[in-house]
């Protein structure tokens, strides 16, 4: 639409003269150039502030904050007068079997949301484009896209009433004369349950991504490969498939750097007495140890680890995207 | 377009098929939850699947919208949503837009947001800094610590971007300051993005879960969103919404669940087709690696 980014536009004769003349008046040649070039921008800083403020006040401060991590913080004593402790909360990680075990969760949950639940856009977004009507591609979009859309407490919510020993999947299968399944207790289900919900409401707006990167094929191809006698499942194979596969790429990498992460909202709603042996993650353990028990440093060497590590895994998955020829994340 | 052969077709049928039947499942709970919701005792003690309600009874909502708590958390996230989603735009906007320009040091910042989204700071520091700063049991809470999505900021930064610099230029000739240029040229050009960055900030806050969680332990601030787990997943709708002993005949539990959630999914149904109408457009200016 526009012929010219903003950056990319060379600037006008004009324009550089007013620059030129302002500069002058503020005096530049007196001030050091980096302090004109400060002032110059005086009210673009002044945009910035209260975003900076925000990024420093909530992400980095954070950030520094993680020191407890090494300390035995109370809060009575705050961040500068608690002991330190060295790395003593990080060796409790490994000797804890509590912590073991929600790690073993974490990861576990994570291997299967990447085998089941990562793969389900693509096939959607596959059958989407395979769609002839655009009417009723449209109409199939807009229902799929809807549960992401839906907060979490409203999605378990829904699976509650359907799920419990008196919801309607029970009455359903008690008039088939089948024992009702405790499906919200049983430590069996959760597992699965979690992922399904994912799939359910997340797959058909991780299309939109998809669809994106196909709306960008060239349509000639298709036209050549029908041409030289591609079938429908060959052109899917030569052409849609390798189009997604950058995306594909990215969103693996992305996904790799999230593997202890497990939605805290999702789980925390679904996990009970009776589940918590397999449903209690990473993320919800940080919550109970620090936030319910005032376990501040442990919970925060837990948060530290699980932010490293996210980090590590990042970059090597990145490097290792860059190896094989992908464009990477950065 | 091209020659379909038989299997061909088979197979445009069967696809369509598949994608009406996952396209239902999406459908088929509200069906269920809304003919519920809408139907007496005896309707829904006698049948196992109800989809459309016998006859309409709204005892369930006259219920929960008498009940002060529901109320009162309506009244707490509708303010959350409104000022939450001023404060969104304002404080996104200008730093996007700041960032969009030549500013010294732009780079920095850009690495500063950018970082974020490869490290983030645990829920501990960050609940610590919450309370530091004052926020524990104040609605802000729900507001100040989210004031910025850096994937929306990125991306409101990348649509400045491809604002014509010739704009700017003509302003900077007749004389007026970067504050000038945005708010009286940039902004009301930006308007129809503003809109679309504003429904999905609002979206977000609506729904948001966690933070009232975390922050607020007085029940009188709950949002919506923490007062419908009690009455669904938990399972309390008369503890939570009270005032049940003053009806002569109270309506069942199952519905009041099911209303409850209606009710509280409504704003996000009625703004869904504005939301469809930009996020395909959002999320694609996105995808180009700026």
């Amino acid at each position: 639409m526009f012929g010219r980014s903003g950056r990319g536009g060379k600037p006008s004769l004009a324009f550089i003269i007013v620059r030129c003349k302002r500069g002058f008046r503020m005096g530049e040649s007196k001030m050091g150039k980096w302090k004109a070039r400060l002032w110059r921008d005086r009210y673009l800083f002044l945009l910035l502030f209260p975003g900076l403020l925000y990024y420093i006040v909530y992400k980095y401060i954070p950030m520094l904050g993680s020191v407890i991590a090494f300390q035995k913080y109370s809060p009575f004593l705050g961040f500068f007068d608690s002991p330190w402790v060295g790395l003593a909360n990080f060796e409790r990680i490994f000797e804890d079997a509590e912590v073991v075990r929600v790690l073993w969760n974490t990861l576990l949950l994570s291997f299967l949301q990447i085998v089941f639940a990562f793969p389900v856009p693509i096939l959607l977004a596959l059958m989407l484009n395979e769609l002839r009507n655009k009417l009723y591609k449209r109409l199939i979009q807009s229902l799929v896209y809807l549960p992401h859309f839906l907060s979490w407490v409203v999605v378990i919510g829904i699976v509650t009433i359907f799920l419990r020993s008196e919801g309607m999947v029970n009455h359903v299968l008690s008039s088939l004369g089948i024992q009702p399944i405790p499906f919200l207790n049983d430590p069996d289900y959760f597992m699965p349950l979690v992922v399904l919900e994912v799939i359910w409401k997340e797959s058909g707006w991780g299309t939109v991504i998809f669809l994106a990167a196909l709306a960008g094929v060239n349509p000639h191809l298709y036209e050549a490969a029908i041409v030289d006698g591609a079938n429908r499942w060959r052109q899917i194979w030569h052409i849609t498939l390798p189009a997604l596969r950058s995306t594909i790429v990215i969103l693996f990498i992305l996904r790799l750097g999230t593997v202890l992460d497990s939605g805290f909202e999702q789980i925390f709603l679904m996990l009970n007495p009776f589940n918590m042996e397999v449903g209690n993650v990473l993320d919800t353990y940080v919550y109970f140890k620090g936030i319910q028990q005032g376990d501040y440093s442990f919970a925060a060497a837990v948060g530290l680890f699980k932010g490293v590590v996210g980090l590590v895994l990042v970059v090597i998955a990145n490097r290792l995207a860059k190896r094989f020829g992908e464009e990477g994340l950065y | 377009m091209h020659h379909r052969t038989l299997p061909d077709r088979v197979v445009d049928i069967l696809n369509a098929a598949v994608l009406a039947v996952i396209a239902f499942t999406m459908l088929f709970p509200f069906i269920y939850i809304f003919a519920v919701s809408f139907s007496s005792l005896s309707a829904f003690s006698q049948s196992d699947l109800i989809l459309w309600p016998e006859k309409w009874v709204t005892d369930a909502y006259e219920y929960i919208l008498e009940s002060e708590a529901f109320i009162r958390s309506l009244y707490v996230t509708a303010f959350v949503t409104v000022a939450g989603t001023f404060v969104n735009l304002t404080v996104t906007s200008m730093m996007a837009y700041a960032l969009s320009r030549p500013i010294t040091g732009g780079r920095m910042f850009q690495f500063m947001v950018l970082f974020t989204f490869l490290f983030t700071p645990g829920m501990i520091p960050t609940y610590l800094i919450v309370k530091a700063t004052g926020l524990i049991d104040s609605v802000w809470s729900l507001i100040l610590p989210a004031a910025v999505n850096s994937f929306n900021l990125i991306v409101m930064r990348q649509f400045f971007l491809n604002i014509p610099n010739e704009l700017n230029e003509a302003a900077v000739i007749d004389g007026a300051n970067d504050l000038q240029i945005f708010f009286r040229i940039i902004l009301p050009l930006s308007k129809p993005a503003l809109a679309a960055f504003g429904l999905f900030y609002a979206v977000s806050h609506w729904n948001n879960y966690f933070a009232g969680l975390l922050y607020l332990n007085d029940p009188a601030k709950w949002p919506i969103q923490v007062v419908l787990r009690q009455i669904v997943v938990v399972g309390e709708p008369t503890a939570t919404l009270g005032g049940q002993h003053l009806l002569e005949n109270p309506p069942p539990p199952e519905t009041v669940q099911m209303a409850a959630i209606l009710l509280a999914t409504l704003p996000i149904l009625i703004i869904y087709p504005f939301l469809q109408k930009h996020f395909a457009k959002g999320v694609m200016l996105g995808s180009i690696k700026g």
